[in-house]
């Protein structure tokens, strides 16, 4: 939403758990969805007298592949730090995570237009790794909790508030979807909670980019736990235009933290500036900092993969795909490396295929965008469907005119609605005609044939 | 044949030997535990029956363990009200790695609770005595495994220091006791009280028992990130080398002492000096610092760890915290809110690097150091009252190597005029209990000042 008298100031905190084989700080599964309550829980993750945590090098080492793919610095040196808060579902009265030396600091993420200078530009503060909580249910007057989830590493993304509009911050998180998904991570799933948005909203009369950096609003309005990336559109217009109209009337808007109402549309007040906490950070005692070197750290860049906007420049510039085709093949990496797998047997014998002057990876892109042949099958089976469609065709003329000759005159009634003017039922004579020559001819040559019969 | 006296070493031989079985030597312990736990307030639990012990080098070796220790099966309080009824469902990796070595679980000793104090009086189950008198405490907060040795309850007892734990009860006890570097022994199961300073230890009747003791405790632990996996030597083997060590004296350890502890102290190091050693004076910053430095960090740590018990998962209520446990989570809370973050947490760790510096500097001069490790012997019952930080006054030559991590040691070196005995504390460099071990072995054989420990028990004798 842009009016004419507000820019919106928009920043975002994600939220992303990682699919470690064990938790955080305990040897316990990481993986604790659908299991029966406090099944999965040890006396590290359920905070008990004398127990302590020992930090998870691949959950450390998977942050750091974050930071990287985010284009962030590695801090060579991080530590855990305790943010303490009592809630029920927090086994130790203090959450393990990172406050002033995170594993990744300063990166960017790009939307839209793969080329560099013509995309937008999207600055990540910070990147650190945390623990996640235990699972509260309220059902009357009881409240039960579940520590199967406490402990399980959490990353948190930070990005500064430079978004003014809700649709680029739905492109930014569907593009850190993609990308968290690309380096096979984490599960990043919206409805199981592994991914979830914390937007926070204010807006400015401030026009100039610049200067409204500089002079941020004197408010931020936070929504909490957001799991869907339309929801998280949803919510910031909701609060845009809330906002805009509490500006309106001449006040501010509270500093405040929102929830937001799925079925309703709205967001709604849950903790305002006054009950603000002090968490009263110090460094976690327990956990030695880490020290990464330069060569460590490259070691773990190596492991990265090809991102998708990477993928969708070399597929535009070596396949000369169209660029939209290139966007949606390069979004998930399953459809991608379907399409990598095809064009590179289809390759050998591009020759025997019909495809007209574009590259095979079009033809094959083509397929694959239109949905013309599914990619739910194996690739092998895809192939030969590919095959079948873009067969090269060898027509025999002799036969061609002894099949046209034979339709026509097996099909006099139909002859006749022709010459009455049904110019559609040629249709069904070169559907019958190509069916006889088991699709050896062009359907172009047949109407024309036709034609010059009738 | 009479067990009494008979320290770790001695028994564990005679059990091997077969002149006597493990049963003999636990029910010998049991009904001494039982006879005089009345008198004293040692222990808080004690199983009914011998328990099933597996085979190794300590097999049949019955101990004390301090309620800090985690213990699976056997109720843990840390001597609160808080976790009066708190079974864990684990075991802490002293006490695993001691029953793994064939020991057996005495009791549970008290302390001050969560070991906030010197004198295990802010237990909730009220003061342990102290066996050489019982109008007096018996120093703290490992106060019951002190008396546990002193008394002969126990042949030896698993205590822990945050800051001065071990070495100023072993002191006002009579015995020996051995605070090791920190990360030398795994904190994983024990209650956490500091936790940049918490640190587990034996307290025993000989130096040897000592050296034996931590051996089978120490070690990197996968259970705890802050545990070392610096090589552990044979600690018997570095004891008995007889090698001739600089000593150095820090003036300002030696000032604001009871006249006759100072003059105990002296008198000890001056028999160093005659079997041999080099003793020099040198300077170290003012204990004063360490108190500040320690206080501040300790307080805040506490008011973190102690948070868990909210109420909603251990205990039934907040209320029943003791009132130094209130005192300690208020001034940690304080301590660490935002605007006092700098002034007093990051200021403190800023220091605790100078006396770490500080230490360094004299261990690049000198092997050991020596000092008293409390500047009075054990005071009346009741008498901390007087005092606003009293555990960190009574303590305060012992900060400066709880805060740096270093190792130190404190063993008996006379009595005093009132009967009472006198400590002895030997310092060294991180990771160098060997050398610690080594002196305080050399004072052992070559004077009579261990005879403190025969003294000591002697009353307990059946």
């Amino acid at each position: 939403m842009k009016n004419n008298k507000y820019t919106p100031v928009i920043g975002l905190e994600i939220h992303v758990e990682l699919k470690t084989k064990s938790k955080m700080f305990c040897q316990c599964d990481a993986d604790y969805f659908g299991k029966e309550p406090n099944t999965n829980t040890c006396p590290v993750c359920l905070g008990l007298p004398g127990a302590l945590p020992v930090p998870n090098r691949k959950a450390i080492e998977w942050t750091i592949k974050i930071g990287q793919a985010l284009n962030c610095t590695i801090n060579k040196s991080s530590k855990f730090d305790r943010k303490h808060y009592f809630y029920s579902d927090l086994p130790k009265a203090y959450q393990i995570s990172q406050y002033d030396q995170p594993i990744a600091v300063n990166g960017e993420l790009r939307i839209d237009n793969y080329e560099l200078e013509n995309s937008k530009k999207y600055r990540i503060t910070r990147v650190h790794l945390e623990e996640d909580t235990g699972k509260l249910t309220h059902s009357g007057v009881d409240s039960l909790v579940d520590f199967n989830r406490s402990s399980v590493p959490l990353v948190e993304i930070v990005t500064e508030p430079d978004f003014d509009n809700s649709e680029d911050v739905k492109k930014f998180l569907e593009e850190l979807h993609t990308i968290i998904k690309y380096l096979d991570l984490s599960d990043a799933n919206m409805e199981e909670g592994s991914m979830r948005i914390e937007p926070n909203i204010s807006l400015s009369i401030i026009t100039d980019k610049k200067e409204r950096m500089k002079n941020l609003p004197k408010y931020k309005v936070e929504v909490k736990n957001i799991n869907s990336f339309n929801f998280a559109k949803r919510a910031i217009d909701f609060e845009l235009k809330r906002q805009a109209k509490i500006l309106d009337d001449g006040k501010t808007p509270d500093q405040e933290t929102r929830g937001y109402d799925e079925d309703k549309g709205i967001t709604y007040s849950q903790r305002s500036k006054e009950d603000a906490m002090d968490y009263r950070y110090f460094p976690e005692p327990d956990i030695p900092t880490i020290t990464f070197t330069e060569k460590q750290i490259e070691e773990i860049r190596k492991t990265i993969p090809e991102l998708p906007r990477q993928k969708m420049q070399r597929y535009i510039d070596d396949y000369k795909l169209k660029s939209d085709d290139a966007f949606i093949l390069t979004r998930s990496v399953e459809t991608a490396s379907y399409f990598e797998k095809v064009i590179s047997n289809l390759i050998k014998n591009e020759s025997d295929l019909n495809i007209g002057k574009q590259s095979i990876e079009q033809a094959v892109a083509n397929v694959i965008v239109n949905k013309r042949i599914p990619t739910s099958g194996t690739v092998k089976k895809f192939i030969k469907a590919f095959k079948v469609m873009f067969k090269k065709i060898t027509v025999d003329f002799t036969e061609l005119d002894k099949v046209i000759a034979a339709v026509i005159s097996n099909n006099p009634k139909q002859i006749e609605q022709y010459k009455a003017g049904k110019a559609g039922i040629l249709g069904f004579f070169i559907g019958q005609i190509m069916k006889e020559m088991k699709g050896q001819a062009e359907p172009q040559e047949v109407k024309k044939k036709l034609e010059e019969k009738f | 044949m009479d067990l009494f006296g008979k320290t770790v070493t001695q028994l564990r031989d005679l059990i091997k030997n077969k002149k006597v079985s493990s049963t003999e030597v636990w029910d010998y312990f049991a009904k001494r535990s039982k006879k005089y736990n009345k008198d004293l307030n040692v222990f808080l639990a004690m199983p009914e029956m011998e328990p099933d012990a597996e085979k190794g080098e300590l097999s049949g070796i019955p101990l004390a363990v301090k309620d800090n220790f985690c213990t699976k099966g056997v109720k843990t309080t840390a001597s609160s009200h808080v976790l009066e009824n708190f079974i864990p469902p684990y075991e802490s990796t002293v006490t695993l790695k001691l029953k793994k070595a064939g020991s057996r679980l005495l009791g549970k000793t008290n302390m001050d609770a969560w070991a906030h104090g010197s004198s295990t009086e802010t237990s909730d189950f009220g003061p342990t005595k102290n066996p050489w008198d019982t109008m007096r405490t018996p120093g703290g907060s490992s106060g019951g495994s002190t008396a546990a040795v002193a008394a002969y309850l126990a042949p030896a007892a698993i205590g822990s220091e945050t800051a001065g734990s071990i070495r100023q009860p072993a002191s006002w006890c009579g015995v020996v006791g051995l605070k090791p570097t920190y990360g030398r022994v795994s904190r994983y199961g024990v209650i956490a009280m500091g936790s940049s300073f918490d640190c587990p230890g034996p307290i025993t009747q000989s130096v040897e028992d000592a050296a034996l003791l931590l051996q089978r405790i120490t070690g990197k632990d996968p259970y705890d990130a802050t545990s070392s996996d610096v090589p552990v030597p044979n600690y018997t083997f570095e004891m008995k080398k007889k090698r001739k060590f600089t000593i150095g004296v820090p003036k300002e350890y030696m000032k604001d002492l009871d006249p006759e502890v100072e003059k105990k102290v002296r008198e000890a190091i001056s028999e160093f000096e005659k079997m041999g050693h080099t003793v020099k004076e040198v300077s170290l910053l003012d204990p004063k610092y360490s108190i500040s430095v320690y206080t501040i960090l300790q307080r805040a740590e506490v008011s973190s760890n102690l948070g868990r018990y909210d109420g909603v998962r251990f205990g039934t209520n907040r209320d029943i915290f003791g009132k130094e446990a209130k005192k300690r989570i208020m001034l940690g809370t304080y301590a660490l809110s935002v605007g006092y973050y700098d002034a007093y947490y990051k200021k403190a760790q800023q220091i605790k690097t100078l006396i770490i510096k500080d230490l360094k500097r004299v261990f690049s001069e000198v092997d050991l150091i020596m000092a008293a490790p409390t500047p009075t012997t054990a005071i009346k019952l009741g008498e901390f009252e007087k005092y606003a930080f009293f555990g960190e006054t009574m303590d305060k030559l012992n900060e400066a190597a709880a805060v740096a991590g270093t190792p130190a040691i404190s063993i008996p070196c006379g009595l005093d005029s009132n009967g009472l005995p006198v400590g002895l504390q030997i310092m060294g460099n991180y990771f160098d209990e060997g050398t610690i071990l080594s002196a305080a072995h050399q004072f052992e054989k070559e004077t009579n000042f261990f005879d403190v420990i025969k003294i000591g028990r002697e009353k307990y004798r059946d």
